[in-house]
């Protein structure tokens, strides 16, 4: 006779939250939960509390107030008659500004001191090891003020440029002023009939994106090589000279000219801007040197020698064989780098670039003593910033992932 | 179960954080230490020394709150603060007294909960510039490039007065005094605009200060105080009454030279209640008897004071003017101490 013995059924004790491996790391993670909610909660009360104990309120309503400030570089319209809400838009205009002029030079110049590093010239290797470590190693908050004081110093000031015995002039032409307030440049100034030349200049990128790929087709199909760039030139600046001076020319310059206490008209690239986004480009284009050159000694040495092997040569196998591969292994850091460049654009104050963490962070902030709400808005700022980089790289990244078929 | 109590201690000691700014005068005896906050550096006002201590104008007040709480003119910790960070380190507790050439305002009064203890030196907003510009008047200054402090009462000055007289200019930001003076120097900026004893205090620290010069128009009204957070009734009297019994004990002729002899008892009411022999207005404000006679001999009447700092004998060399007792035509008075 045999007994079957049904399983027991189970019975649930407390203990086994703790011993049972089936429940534990439940256990664990549901405590782990509420320890982070209580403190989220408490850090919340806390704050709570403590501005009621200042008698603050919480409220976004002086973003609506007059300013009362002005901002030197601005680029919509804004007035100390403008409110808060405008300012911080001046503000985070400047922030984009300086970050997309530094992405863009931070690039070239990363692309360019990565490939030297790897040169087999001797000296340009070690001229790249020097810069890209010296300007890893250094804090960039010291970079921004020594470009600043070589920029102060270093340049003359617009007073200098006055008088008989003038000590400074101006370049090409007297057309360029650089002072140490900045660069004092011509100005396009737009005349009847220049839709005609924008126009004519925007069909000629067309015309040149179309060129670009019938060339390549026929160099699929043919195995000609067009020499693409002088053609690609000649169709951007040939349409747009005829058109320009067969219209008379409708496009002048307004030259900056000594008036007052120092150059008046044209266009004014302020001094900050220029240090700012120099120290940034530089300071991330050590960080993104890196990156590319690691891309490229990622990419398999026998990738370069099967080029040589067909008889490509050297600027080719890196421009069409290795920097294309490489690129896959560049471009996720490559991220993370723009993201840093945009976020340390937050150290404007320091050579007083008005950008938003300086309006709305700093002057808004002191004036109105909005500490908590103005942070808020800034770190909800820079999170969008941010975000949106990564996410339209992240776009550029899958275009150019390795396609599988 | 563990857990829970840490965060309940947590919490209360959060509440008790939010609280514990009620009795400044306890904290500040419990620590044994005044934490003051004054200029990153402003000569006259606020700077270290050769040795490191810091002396001026504002420091004195400083140190006469501390004389007054502790008996000691050096039990005081200074925390240098730029125009950007002085409010949040008031407010959230950092510095006990804010003694940094900061103006009266009715919003800093009212909607950012500070409480003014009164107008330690009447100022007001000024223009600073080379002789060699030619300027000779505010008024010529259209198109200028003008180095400004930000976070300062005078940016918003700046942006009035040129809006109001129809002219135009370029503001540079700069954080500290120091900062606008070497973008100054540099030609960086045409003009330097802050309040015009800081004009004065920037200027005599120049290589050649005869080659530059404060334009006359004075701009605003300036008035410079030491402030405390609101809510604090007794720590703010004390601020308060510091300051009052510097210029009264000016007013009465009493000096650190002649205060011991004269804290024996005098025919004159006044500075017996003032000094301590009389009446009990020290006891009255939590303090010793001897508060104001400690002030006055360890730092000096009101007039003392603005000599050895910024007077016309310092190189910084700022007049009396609006800044005189009211017996002599300025605006200093205090209210009487009875």
């Amino acid at each position: 006779m045999t007994t079957t013995t049904d399983p027991q059924t189970d019975s649930f004790h407390l203990s086994q939250l703790l011993y049972d491996s089936r429940y534990r790391s439940m256990t664990i993670q549901v405590v782990a939960l509420i320890g982070f909610v209580s403190l989220v909660a408490w850090l919340v009360s806390n704050t709570i509390v403590n501005l009621e104990a200042l008698g603050k309120n919480f409220s976004f309503g002086f973003l609506g107030q007059r300013s009362g400030y002005d901002i030197n570089q601005r680029l919509i319209s804004y007035s100390s008659d403008s409110n808060h809400f405008t300012a911080a838009a001046v503000g985070l205009l400047n922030t984009l500004l300086v970050a997309f002029l530094g992405c863009i030079l931070a690039t070239v110049i990363g692309v360019t001191a990565g490939v030297l590093r790897l040169s087999r010239n001797w000296i340009t290797a070690k001229i790249m090891t020097v810069y890209i470590e010296s300007f890893r190693n250094i804090p960039v908050l010291l970079w921004i003020l020594a470009f600043n004081a070589v920029m102060t110093e270093g340049f003359p000031s617009p007073r200098d440029f006055k008088g008989d015995n003038a000590t400074a002039s101006m370049l090409f032409n007297d057309s360029v002023a650089v002072t140490n307030r900045g660069i004092f440049a011509p100005l396009p100034i737009w005349e009847n009939g220049y839709q005609i030349v924008v126009i004519v200049f925007l069909l000629s990128i067309a015309a040149i994106w179309a060129f670009g790929r019938y060339a390549k087709k026929r160099q699929e199909l043919t195995g000609d090589i067009l020499p693409v760039f002088w053609i690609k030139l000649a169709i951007l600046v040939l349409p747009v000279l005829i058109a320009y001076f067969v219209l008379g020319r409708p496009i002048g310059l307004e030259y900056p000219e000594l008036k007052g206490f120092g150059f008046k008209g044209g266009l004014n690239i302020r001094r900050s801007l220029i240090v700012l986004w120099l120290a940034l480009s530089f300071y991330t284009g050590a960080f993104i040197a890196e990156n590319v050159r690691a891309g490229i000694l990622a990419i398999s040495k026998g990738q370069s020698e099967a080029a040589h092997a067909l008889g490509i040569n050297p600027k080719n196998t890196m421009s069409l064989v290795v920097l294309p591969q490489a690129l896959r292994v560049i471009i996720p850091p490559l991220i993370s780098q723009y993201l840093n460049l945009t976020k340390n654009s937050s150290l404007a104050i320091a050579v007083g670039y008005m950008d938003v963490r300086s309006t709305l962070g700093g002057i808004t902030l002191n004036q109105t003593g909005r500490e908590l709400e103005c942070m808020l808005l800034l770190m909800g700022i820079y999170l969008l910033i941010s975000l949106a980089i990564s996410g339209a790289m992240n776009v550029y990244n899958k275009s150019t992932q390795l396609a599988e078929r | 179960m563990n857990k829970s109590v840490i965060f309940g201690v947590l919490t209360v000691a959060g509440l008790a954080a939010g609280t514990a700014s009620a009795a400044t005068l306890d904290d500040v005896k419990a620590r044994g230490k005044l934490n003051c906050g004054v200029t990153t550096g402003l000569a006259g006002f606020a700077s270290p020394d050769a040795n490191g201590n810091w002396e001026g104008f504002d420091v004195d007040v400083c140190r006469a709150v501390a004389t007054a709480v502790f008996g000691d003119p050096n039990a005081v910790d200074f925390t240098p603060l730029t125009s950007a960070t002085r409010f949040s380190a008031l407010a959230s507790g950092e510095v006990d007294l804010l003694s940094r050439i900061t103006t009266w305002t009715f919003s800093r009064d009212v909607d950012l909960k500070f409480e003014f203890a009164g107008i330690a030196f009447y100022d007001g907003q000024g223009f600073l510039v080379p002789k060699e510009l030619g300027v000779s008047s505010a008024k010529d200054l259209d198109g200028a490039t003008v180095c400004i402090q930000t976070g300062t009462t005078t940016e918003l000055n700046l942006a009035d007065y040129f809006r109001t007289n129809k002219m135009e200019y370029e503001p540079v930001p700069i954080e500290t005094n120091a900062e606008g003076q070497q973008q100054y120097l540099a030609g960086a900026c045409d003009v330097y605009t802050t309040d015009s004893s800081a004009l004065a205090a920037t200027r005599a620290t120049f290589e050649n200060p005869d080659e530059h010069v404060v334009l006359p128009e004075i701009i605003s009204k300036e008035p410079l105080g030491p402030l405390v957070r609101h809510g604090d009734n007794q720590w703010g009297d004390i601020v308060r009454w510091t300051l009052n019994a510097m210029i009264t004990a000016e007013e009465l002729g009493v000096t650190s030279a002649n205060v011991g002899e004269l804290a024996g008892g005098t025919d004159n009411p006044e500075i017996n209640r003032l000094l301590g022999t009389d009446g009990n207005l020290g006891e009255q404000l939590g303090l010793s008897a001897d508060w104001a006679k400690n002030i006055i001999s360890s730092v000096g009447n009101y007039g003392e004071s603005f000599a050895r700092n910024v007077g016309s004998e310092t190189p910084i060399g700022i007049a009396r003017g609006l800044n005189g007792l009211w017996t002599e035509g300025g605006l200093q008075y205090s209210p009487p101490f009875r």
